[in-house]
């Protein structure tokens, strides 16, 4: 038996099952999904709006964190398995510091916290673990580049280290609480189908526009950022060019930490930080970089929206008593991405 | 220094005295080394083998290898038990859900292994560890098959060769057996065609490809090996520990996996078992120690030593020993050079910064070809 005459029928035969699973699964979402928590959408489309937003601010918060780890895979090669532990750290950090500022203990209530005090903390922490960042890669990754498996232990091991000193030293590592300010504390009206929204989980996504607004100015609209852009392409060439990589690196690797622990402040006012969060955050990362390929801000963007959209709604959408089996949803969509793209949707080879 | 073949000879006495020590282990250790330390070696070892197998031999490292053998332990547990609470209380003969739960293990790795297998090096490493991840989350949330906090209540069913009833000295021989049976099998497998073609794999795909050789598949029947001799780690584990449950494949675990095979030595299968008895040893008499200045516990003194490892001797103990004894080591990531894939056309690029000494690379190809 010919493999090669067998592959190209096999590829359009998968691609027809692809599809047909993604039209299927719209369809039921729309139509058909009878003895679901909500019922189909058609029956209740204010639900399915909520759910739709739940995706969507989920996913803001998922580009946040996940584009630093895409920055500095793309540009440096490295998978940074640490990017958890600055999630946990960077959310930590800016936990103290907002309770520095309003003193009280414990769980501060929204009315209590302005402003001021949610954005300094944040950008606290994210400055602090940009620090740390950048001194990591100086002593521990800068003198073996090119060794991507070694990087990948070294960060691994520091993941370990850094994990087991917040249980330490941050309250042991129990779940604490972010408050957001006090005027994001009411919901929304969106005009739509009669639903209602809170308008902090929708700062989330205008957080993550915001980054991802931000991120693509710096990236294609500054020098510094073309450079970048032009390491992650070609870093050999770019030095050969004259320009000083290992500045570009530490930047990126900078930028990258900054972004983790600032998603962990934000994710932190959404839904708490706990010790173990770390791996979890690590794991959305991956995911997210996975479907939407390595060193691409429209990949972060693509990976963010399509985790975040089937997360959202495998929870809510399959049949009762079998919601449990929602992750194997997030399994399916990488199996997909996977298997015709295993470089991720807008990854490049090489 | 020491010729190779001196070396050789010089290894196998040791292997020699080391079995003879263990074969006499009821006799000569304590019973808490017997059926803690040792046994748990001997399975923790076979776990941390498939892994070397796959690094150091198809240029995989492969992070789901501790979740795999949670699918054989938790399968088994599920079949196994009968009047539980928990799990499917499926109430199987013993020996029929031992190779049922291999043959599950092995199929789900099969699947992985395709699914990953046009990706190498890093890439593969993310992939394998979020499959890790999601196996993990998988059981953590389907309590059908997990039971709400793991399944207990799984008797040991170590074959009934070295005497009778529940006797932890039986678990101890049937886990040194396996463990002697495995190594010798990955040495054997080695030398067969299929092996070659491995290696071939993991040093130039795009040559193996050229050549003719199914990459891809190569790649993928490495990964269902592994997974076959993870799924025996994990029986004998839940023998071993009479319960599973989600905890023990969280994150934690795979990292500890991933510490055991770089203790031991990426390089060679033989440094599984070393890498398993110093972790467990480390692990042990470190428990309660509380670290000076830093604070933190075991974990952060298991993170430096990790550390340290890769830092200093990324060949781990085994890299030591090849050191010490033939002043050259074999690379223990000689597999990781680009290109990526072996449908990927770029090969300039294929052997730079790697690391050195892997002995049977050629310099870079020429453009016009020779």
């Amino acid at each position: 038996m010919n493999a090669a005459r067998l592959e190209r029928p096999l590829q359009i035969g998968a691609r027809f099952v692809a599809f047909g699973l993604i039209a299927l699964a719209i369809l039921w979402i729309l139509f058909f999904a009878d003895n679901t928590n909500f019922g189909p959408a058609i029956d209740d489309p204010r639900n399915f709006t909520i759910t739709l937003l739940n995706g969507l601010t989920f996913a803001g918060l998922l580009f946040i964190v996940a584009s630093g780890f895409s920055l500095i895979f793309g540009l440096m090669r490295v998978v940074n398995m640490a990017h958890g532990s600055f999630y946990l750290l960077g959310g930590y950090i800016a936990y103290d510091i907002q309770q520095e500022m309003t003193g009280t203990g414990f769980t501060v209530p929204g009315a209590e916290v302005n402003t001021l005090e949610w954005v300094l903390p944040a950008l606290a922490a994210a400055a602090s673990i940009a620090l740390l960042g950048l001194v990591i890669q100086q002593v521990f990754l800068r003198w073996n580049q090119g060794q991507e498996l070694r990087q990948a232990l070294i960060t691994i091991a520091l993941s370990v280290i850094i994990a087991d000193q917040v249980i330490a030293h941050f309250h042991d590592g129990i779940a604490v609480n972010i408050t957001w300010p006090g005027w994001t504390n009411r919901l929304v009206d969106l005009h739509i189908f009669d639903a209602q929204y809170s308008l902090a989980r929708l700062g989330l996504l205008g957080i993550g526009i915001i980054v991802g607004g931000l991120l693509w100015l710096w990236l294609y609209r500054t020098r510094m950022g073309m450079v970048i852009r032009a390491g992650v392409d070609d870093q050999h060439m770019t030095s050969a060019l004259g320009v000083n990589i290992q500045l570009v690196f530490a930047i990126g690797f900078v930028v990258g930490s900054a972004l983790a622990a600032f998603g962990g402040a934000v994710g932190g006012s959404q839904g708490g930080i706990a010790s173990g969060q770390d791996g979890q955050w690590l794991l959305n990362s991956l995911i997210v970089v996975i479907i939407g390929g390595m060193g691409s801000l429209l990949g972060a963007a693509a990976g963010a929206l399509l985790y975040g959209l089937v997360f959202s709604f495998s929870a809510v959408y399959l049949p009762q008593g079998s919601t449990e089996y929602a992750i194997v949803l997030t399994f399916v969509l990488l199996a997909l991405v996977l298997a015709f793209r295993p470089h991720g949707l807008f990854g490049r080879v090489g | 220094m020491m010729t190779p073949s001196a070396k050789q000879t010089a290894e196998r006495a040791i292997a020699a005295g080391a079995l003879l020590l263990v074969a006499l282990g009821p006799l000569i250790f304590s019973d808490y080394w017997v059926s803690f330390v040792l046994t748990q070696t001997f399975l923790m070892g076979i776990a941390a083998a498939s892994l070397i197998f796959l690094s150091a031999y198809g240029g995989m490292i492969s992070l789901a290898q501790g979740a795999m053998a949670g699918i054989a332990g938790f399968a088994l547990g599920n079949m196994v038990t009968n009047a539980s609470s928990k799990g499917l209380n499926l109430g199987w003969n013993p020996w029929l859900s031992v190779v049922l739960a291999i043959l599950i293990t092995i199929v789900v790795g099969l699947m992985f292994g395709a699914l990953a297998s046009r990706s190498t090096g890093i890439y593969f490493l993310m992939i394998t560890l979020t499959y890790g991840v999601l196996i993990y989350y998988f059981f953590g949330q389907v309590t059908e098959v997990s039971g709400f906090s793991g399944i207990s209540g799984i008797a040991r069913r170590a074959p009934d060769l070295f005497g009778g009833g529940e006797d932890p000295n039986r678990l101890y021989y049937t886990a040194l057996i396996v463990a002697i049976l495995v190594y010798l099998l990955i040495r054997f497998v080695l030398r067969t065609p299929f092996g070659y073609a491995l290696q071939g794999v993991r040093d130039d795909p795009v040559r193996m490809a050229s050549l003719g050789y199914n990459v891809s598949l190569h790649r993928t029947l490495a990964f269902g090996l592994g997974a076959f001799f993870a799924s025996l780690s994990g029986v004998l584990y839940v023998w071993w520990n009479g319960q599973i449950d989600p905890a023990s494949i969280n994150l934690q675990n795979t990292v500890d996996l991933l510490i055991i095979a770089v203790i031991g030595g990426l390089a060679r299968v033989e440094g599984a078992w070393l890498g398993a008895f110093a972790f467990i040893a480390i692990n042990n008499y470190v428990r309660d120690v509380s670290v000076p200045i830093l604070g933190g516990s075991f974990n952060t003194v298991i993170g430096f030593i990790f550390l340290a490892i890769v830092l200093v001797s990324p060949d781990g103990l085994m890299g030591i020993w090849d050191r010490l004894t033939t002043g050259r080591r074999r690379p223990a990531f000689g597999a990781t050079v680009e290109p990526a894939a072996a449908t990927s056309g770029g090969a300039a690029r294929g052997t730079s910064g790697q690391v050195a000494g892997h002995g049977t690379k050629e310099p870079p190809r020429e453009g016009g070809g020779k």
